[in-house]
């Protein structure tokens, strides 16, 4: 009875189409490398070069440090108002985004669409635009990471209401609330904690971003890598580094904290 | 008064919710629908507030029709009539006061209850309201912190709050255990004496349903097929209609009984 009926076995899934996803992949990264020029040669020999880009920045010029710090400053402010505005502008978005508070897929779809359009937008192509219609500062940067931030809180903010238990929102229509007070005594307590996480997740993101958007002009402690990169001094150049990793560190450290207790 | 007139409702689907409804609760009564599942219980009660609509006939509260109400003065019919579920519905992460002045939004303007500046009598309304279910020490612990039992008395308090003449309540007992059951049950009894609250019930179980209302209402595939004082709704009518005996708590009551018994041993 240890034969098996030849016809129940169901035939073993063919091995062709691995080999043919791991060709494709190995295809896909010749084709760029030709196409952008980068070769192994021009890897290896700019390896040289790395090494004495790396010496010149040991040690880091520590006196350096206190010219920066005002642009440091600067540039967390502009991640908090950047996170301000978005976190604002993220509330509407969110709500006219979530199918269980908008019933007509003619609004919540198109909203959605934005928000997603949005979100591809790198926000240093957003803080060039804004360079050229505000001028240079940080003021174009603030925006970029205001509409940059209302991408990610609103879409994060929306699933979470999508995922809210519905029974305190029967409760609510049956005692008589209005659309407002519906949404503030049933869907507000309920997404309240998960949207100030997603806030400081963004301000984590945006510290982050805000650091170089002075590349385009758009204010912060990137003005200054642009500045010391163009003279080669590199031992100015790791302070930043440095100083830009510390701060990043630490913020990403107390958000996460504040995260974990909130949830 | 609540007044059904020819109501019926067919589900989008095609089901037939309710089939013809005729029927007319005076105020003070105590009413409780049974039937078996997929009767047409909860379609009935959810009819009364609009959580569902009816595609014909009318539904009258006091003489006015609640079907044609619209905007405000719908909100304003509805703030007049106490609901309660089966899972409760609190919102769990906010206080019990919080959840039983929910009940009042109705009655402000939408700035001040946003706030949360409610009155300092609503405040007074709400803490009577829990006194009157025996909760009010939990006034200010967060609502996943108490027993199933215990919200559900916070539901009763919010009905209680919201100053309704009519509740509502949709198998309010369908997750509770015997004793909480009782309790709860005795309340919504008390508070239908005190009061004078029109009370509507659903229940799953006859005897419960015996021991409680005052008048019993059997529905089958949307119809009206039994509707009179307690003492007709005998086991035999019963099984004559349903061609079977209604389910009872006991039957379960002595499963629990025993199995809470072997625990405290
Ligand atoms: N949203 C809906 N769409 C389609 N059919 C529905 C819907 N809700 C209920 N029904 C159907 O309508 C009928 C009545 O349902 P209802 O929920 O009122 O019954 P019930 O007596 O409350 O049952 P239970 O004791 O299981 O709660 C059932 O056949 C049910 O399947
Ligand atoms: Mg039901």
């Amino acid at each position: 009875m240890n034969q098996v009926n030849e016809q129940k076995i169901p035939k073993a899934p063919s091995k062709w189409k691995h080999y043919f996803t791991f060709i494709l992949i190995l295809l896909l990264l010749w084709g760029s490398a030709y196409q952008t020029d980068s070769t192994f040669k021009e890897l290896i020999e700019g390896f040289p070069n790395m090494f004495s880009v790396l010496d010149q920045m040991i040690p880091p010029n520590w006196a350096y440090f206190d010219n920066i710090i005002g642009a440091m400053l600067d540039t967390i402010r502009m991640a908090v108002l950047g996170t301000t505005i978005g976190a604002v502008i993220a509330i509407p978005f969110a709500i006219f985004s979530a199918s269980n508070m908008i019933k007509s897929t003619w609004v919540y779809y198109p909203v959605r669409f934005l928000l997603n359009l949005v979100r591809t937008i790198p926000e240093l192509l957003l803080a060039a635009i804004f360079v050229a219609i505000f001028g240079l500062g940080p003021l174009p940067g603030i925006f970029a990471l205001g509409i940059f931030s209302t991408g990610i809180i609103a879409k994060l903010t929306y699933e979470a209401i999508e995922g809210i238990d519905k029974g305190p929102l029967e409760s609510m229509t049956a005692v008589g609330a209005n659309k407002i007070q519906w949404i503030m005594f049933s869907v507000v307590p309920q997404v309240a904690a998960y949207y100030v996480s997603y806030v400081l997740y963004s301000f984590e993101i945006n510290v982050r971003a805000a650091a170089i958007l002075g590349l385009v002009g758009a204010g912060g402690i990137g003005e200054y890598y642009d500045r010391t990169l163009g003279f080669l001094e590199y031992d100015k150049v790791s302070t930043i580094i440095i100083f830009t990793l510390l701060v990043v560190l630490i913020i990403d450290y107390i958000s996460t904290k504040l995260r974990e207790n909130l949830l | 008064m609540i007044e059904f007139k020819n109501v019926s409702k067919v589900y989008p689907n095609g089901t037939q919710g309710l089939k013809n409804i005729n029927v007319k609760i005076e105020k003070g009564e105590f009413v409780v629908i049974v039937g078996l599942s997929g009767a047409g219980k909860s379609t009935f009660l959810r009819s009364i507030n609009r959580l569902h609509e009816i595609t014909s006939g009318e539904i009258a509260i006091d003489g006015k029709s609640i079907t044609k109400a619209k905007g405000k003065d719908l909100r304003i019919a509805r703030r007049d009539i106490g609901m309660i579920f089966q899972n409760f519905n609190l919102v769990k992460r906010s206080t019990v006061i919080r959840n039983v002045l929910s009940g009042r939004v109705g009655y402000h303007s939408t700035l001040r209850t946003v706030l949360g500046l409610f009155p300092k009598e609503d405040v007074n309304l709400a803490l009577n309201a829990l006194d009157r279910v025996n909760i009010v020490e939990k006034a200010y612990t967060r609502s996943d912190q108490l027993s199933g039992g215990q919200q559900q008395r916070v539901s009763i308090a919010r009905a209680l709050a919201q100053e309704a003449k009519i509740i509502l309540a949709d198998e309010p007992v369908a997750s509770l255990d015997p004793l909480t059951t009782k309790q709860v049950m005795d309340d919504l009894q008390k508070i239908n004496q005190d009061l004078g609250i029109t009370t509507v019930v659903n229940l799953h179980f006859i005897d419960i349903a015996r021991q409680y209302a005052t008048r019993i209402i059997g529905l089958q595939a949307g119809e009206v097929v039994f509707d009179g004082p307690v003492e007709e709704a005998t086991d035999e009518r019963f099984s004559e209609i349903y061609g079977r005996p209604l389910e009872t708590r006991e039957d379960e009551e002595v499963e629990v009984g025993e199995s809470a018994h072997e625990s405290s041993k």
